[in-house]
């Protein structure tokens, strides 16, 4: 926007705030309508008897050896939607890391808490010292966290999330430079790709020993075990490897955005 | 009362929908996206809730307690990842509104412009 211009030039086609707001109040009354009428036939609250969910309920433990229903849900009865699921995330990371890539007209400079002049007061001792002594709980409570999947709440997906938030803490207290020597980014590529291989070859797998795809092909141990469940253990931790590969990556290119991209001097936009 | 969870998540999706509708800013419009998308977790949740129902988690309780649905649960899972997946790659497309048009206000992206 060159300054001659503001926020009240407006084309004649444009609808004006009031104008957007009033049709909503109309259009949004005759949703909500809808959505009431909608969901009043709907079961009461508390008064569900859908067929499949309480029959996984009754059979999950003794027919897969999970104690954890969701997971054996997520990684075992609807194990192909979840390989769909995994997949959706890859490709937005994929999108993202084409969207930020480096422009013709960017260039990547020093860090900006390095550039010279600038004054940068940086983490204090506090915000370090927590931060660093909460780094290797953070990946020990992610391991856990994915390790018990099918077992107790958790599983690939949010430990996967837990071990990225490690990174945060390294930004937060540390450098960026520092960020990026723990957060080499072809490994972090293998780890994503790793998770999202392993998933389609735990499941292949299961074709060479005579049962179908993705089936639960592993033996099942005892309920509430660490190594039981078959291959759905297997499956978290393929999932949280490429959740955590997934997450980092994202918040490594919003880093590197703000932090080390210019715009390269005297080349136009475009 | 029975229908309160129902109303609720009506209610989260059309504020969502109001500040999609009326938004600014595209850092905001994607936050009232995930808020739309929140009403969803809760209309979910909400089907597959049993009065007293426990988690379905069976590491500590009997086999046949009365629990609630794991298969909403699971969906709601999915739901959350593919959330965080679009707002992700939005925030992106947001960053190269900014790098491009040098706003973020939606009324002043001019498609002809550039």
């Amino acid at each position: 926007m060159s300054p001659g211009e503001g926020p009240a030039r407006r084309r004649d086609s444009e609808i004006s705030l009031a104008t957007r707001r009033r049709l909503f109040l109309v259009s949004g009354a005759v949703l909500a309508a809808l959505m009431t009428w909608a969901l009043a036939g709907m079961p009461a609250f508390g008064d569900y008897h859908g067929i499949y969910g309480l029959l996984l309920n009754r059979v999950a433990v003794p027919q897969e050896h999970a104690t954890n229903v969701i997971t054996a849900v997520n990684f075992d009865y609807r194990g192909f939607d979840t390989l769909g699921e995994e997949f959706i995330l890859f490709a937005a990371v994929l999108g993202l890391a084409l969207i930020l890539r480096e422009r013709r007209d960017e260039e990547e400079g020093p860090p900006d808490d390095d550039a010279v002049g600038r004054q940068v007061s940086g983490a204090s001792v506090a915000v370090r010292l927590i931060t660093v002594a909460l780094v290797g709980p953070t990946v020990l409570l992610a391991g856990y966290i994915i390790a018990h999947g099918a077992i107790t709440p958790g599983g690939g997906f949010q430990g996967g999330v837990i071990a990225a938030t490690a990174l945060l803490f390294v930004y937060l207290g540390g450098e960026y430079l520092a960020l990026r020597r723990i957060r080499p980014l072809p490994l972090v590529e293998i780890t994503k790709a790793t998770g999202a291989a392993g998933f389609v070859l735990i499941g292949i797998a299961g074709l060479i020993w005579g049962v179908a795809f993705l089936d639960n092909w592993l033996p099942k141990g005892t309920p509430g075990d660490v190594f039981s469940a078959g291959t759905m253990q297997l499956l978290s931790v393929a999932v949280g490897f490429e959740i955590t590969g997934g997450f980092v990556l994202i918040l490594s290119e919003f880093l590197d955005q703000t932090i080390v991209l210019r715009r390269r001097r005297g080349v136009r936009s475009g | 009362m029975s229908f309160l969870p129902f109303a609720i998540a009506i209610w989260i999706f059309l504020v969502g929908l109001y500040g999609v509708v009326t938004s600014h800013h595209l850092v905001h419009l994607v936050i009232c996206l995930s808020v739309v998308q929140s009403s969803t977790y809760l209309l979910l949740l909400g089907i597959g809730y049993r009065t007293n129902g426990a988690a379905s988690i069976f590491v500590d309780i009997p086999p046949n307690t009365k629990a609630v649905d794991p298969v909403v649960k699971a969906l709601t899972l999915t739901d959350v990842v593919v959330g965080a997946a679009v707002t992700a790659l939005l925030l992106a497309l947001a960053v190269q509104a900014q790098k491009r048009f040098g706003t973020l206000d939606p009324d002043e992206l001019d498609p002809l412009r550039d």
